[in-house]
């Protein structure tokens, strides 16, 4: 007899025929994936992160690459929300039947309110991430991120101007992850995101400068996943809300790992650059890793590590 | 279009003592055009990395390179028979069907290797290029000879005069008083940018940046043009002189 494997996952409403998405910034709005395969195996799509204004982003160099990993400092580069809605957004969607996540980001409490409000009214877009590692130009640069008040902040603005569910991704560069998360959760966040790429830096020895322009970047890769897994773990035993879980993750094993430690879903972010095939592959392998470990339906396993 | 596959390494044999030429056998259909580039993925390292492809035919691509880090190092020591994970097809490269009669090649070190498939492929469109290449001295130099066998004119340059004209590239196009009606390029920025000040004859030029994925996704390698932003190795790398801002 043919085992069935259930990979199906629920995500505040939202059913996903698997748990893997590719991680927002890691994927652009799918069109150079879809040259590679059909986007229709993904559980979703995570969105390149999204602002009011397009953006350029951070000056070149801004790609290191590390033991394991790599550091970017792109800096949002996006075409800006109305453009996202009118051209990218309606192309995701002919290429893409699954649900799809949008990826906001701010500079401002009112740009967030304006990019998730005009998002809103979008049909196609299922899930809103809100991106609160950008720096407020409101309080001297200070990512909304690092403080419970100003992440619980936007979640309360962004969820006043939406009735989508409403996941807030959190850096990773904070003392206290689990106040943060708490207090999203208090403000009405549906879940949580994490983690964010984490602050690092290269230097060139030999030209005797940062090998990045802005000198120093998101770090990302297998390296950051024991990190990823320890924040998940700690977030989900400490809020009610789910939580996707991001960092790191390169392997169907990653995945349940990561779900063993509280996530209900997992995102797939540096791995694709190096391989475009990565997601697609490790939804593959799900069902033989499964049977490895003895797992019918993966949505058992979310957080059964205690 | 653009495709992963795993290619064999027929041969690797240093041309100087710093480049090294790699001839590897696999599946080539989604290369299309002179000057795209292949991504190799490398034991032990994160991200792959990004060589022009110097010449392809039905079952094979060649690459030039040049070691200069930890990645190229790993390369110079593969052996023929190695199998290498690799991306191709990548990048827009250079288009021939421009209206030009007697283009102009110009390469300066390891931008010199995409001008040789460039060349072959306007001699097979009947079109008569003239080739420079330049480097900083004469133990730099590969592939004079091998352009001379395709019956072109070559001219070569080295900073330090040990090897052809003393001097760049625009150098030897001032002084042999070149005429062309269209420009290829590939090499260093200052040379690009000299060469751009040199002549107002219209081009294509290709540019260079530290990419992450190498297929247009991670937004690392963006650069700005006249006509918005690009991604030099989706986009690009090459650029028409008309869209060029410095």
């Amino acid at each position: 007899m043919v085992k069935h494997f259930d990979t199906s996952v629920e995500l505040c409403g939202v059913r996903l025929d698997n748990p893997v998405i590719p991680a927002s910034g890691t994927f652009g709005f799918g069109r150079e994936f879809a040259e590679y395969y059909d986007l229709d195996c993904l559980g979703a799509i995570s969105f390149k992160g999204t602002t009011r204004d397009a953006r350029f982003g951070n000056p070149t160099p801004r790609i290191a690459e590390c033991s394991a990993g790599l550091i970017n400092s792109v800096g949002l580069q996006n075409p800006g929300i109305d453009k996202v809605i009118a051209e990218e957004l309606p192309h995701l969607r002919q290429i893409f039947h699954k649900p799809i996540v949008a990826n906001i980001s701010g500079f401002s409490l009112e740009e967030y309110e304006e990019c998730c409000a005009k998002i809103d009214k979008e049909e196609q877009v299922e899930i809103i991430e809100v991106n609160v590692s950008c720096p407020n130009v409101h309080n001297g640069g200070m990512s909304f991120g690092t403080q419970p008040e100003s992440a619980a902040e936007v979640t309360r603005r962004v969820k006043a101007v939406t009735t989508k569910p409403v996941f807030i991704k959190l850096s990773p560069n904070v003392t206290d992850i689990v106040a943060i998360a708490r207090a999203c959760e208090e403000a009405g966040a549906d879940g949580i995101c994490l983690i964010n790429t984490l602050l690092g830096m290269r230097i060139d020895t030999m030209r005797r400068k940062p090998v990045i322009a802005n000198k120093m970047g998101g770090f990302s890769g297998d390296a950051i996943f024991p990190v990823a897994v320890r924040m998940v773990y700690q977030v989900a035993n400490a809020c009610k809300i789910p939580v996707m879980g991001c960092g790191g993750v390169s392997s169907a094993s990653d995945v349940i790992e990561m779900m063993m430690a509280g996530a209900t879903a997992v995102q797939v972010g540096a791995a694709n650059l190096k391989n475009p095939y990565a997601a697609k592959e490790i939804i593959e392998a799900l069902p033989q890793e499964m049977e490895r470990l003895g797992i019918e339906r993966l949505s058992d396993i979310i957080g059964i590590v205690k | 279009m653009y495709k992963k596959g795993i290619y064999t390494v027929l041969s690797n044999e240093p041309l100087t003592p710093a480049v090294y030429r790699m001839v590897l056998e696999g599946d080539t259909q989604y290369i299309t055009r002179s000057g795209q580039f292949i991504n190799i993925e490398l034991e032990g390292k994160f991200l792959r990395r990004p060589i022009s492809v110097s010449d392809y035919d039905a079952t094979t691509v060649t690459i030039i390179y040049k070691v200069v880090g930890r990645g190229t190092e790993q390369m110079k020591g593969m052996a023929a028979g190695q199998r290498l994970d690799i991306l191709t097809g990548l990048g827009n490269g250079f288009s021939t069907d421009n209206g030009t009669e007697r283009p102009l090649l110009v390469g300066g070190g390891v931008g010199v290797p995409p001008m040789y498939n460039l060349c072959k492929r306007l001699l097979a469109e009947g079109k008569r290029p003239m080739v420079i290449i330049g480097f900083n001295t004469k133990e730099e130099v590969f592939y004079f000879e091998e352009f001379k066998a395709l019956g072109v004119d070559v001219y070569c340059s080295t900073a330090d005069g040990s090897f052809g004209t003393k001097g760049f590239v625009t150098d030897v196009i001032r002084e042999e008083g070149l005429v062309f009606d269209y420009l290829y390029t590939c090499g260093p920025l200052p040379m690009l940018k000299a060469l751009y000040d040199a002549t107002e004859v219209d081009g294509e030029y290709s540019f260079e940046e530290r990419m992450g994925c190498g297929f247009g996704a991670c937004m690392g390698c963006t650069c700005k043009t006249k006509y918005g932003n690009k991604r030099i190795c989706k986009d690009g790398p090459v650029l028409k002189r008309d869209e060029i801002v410095w």
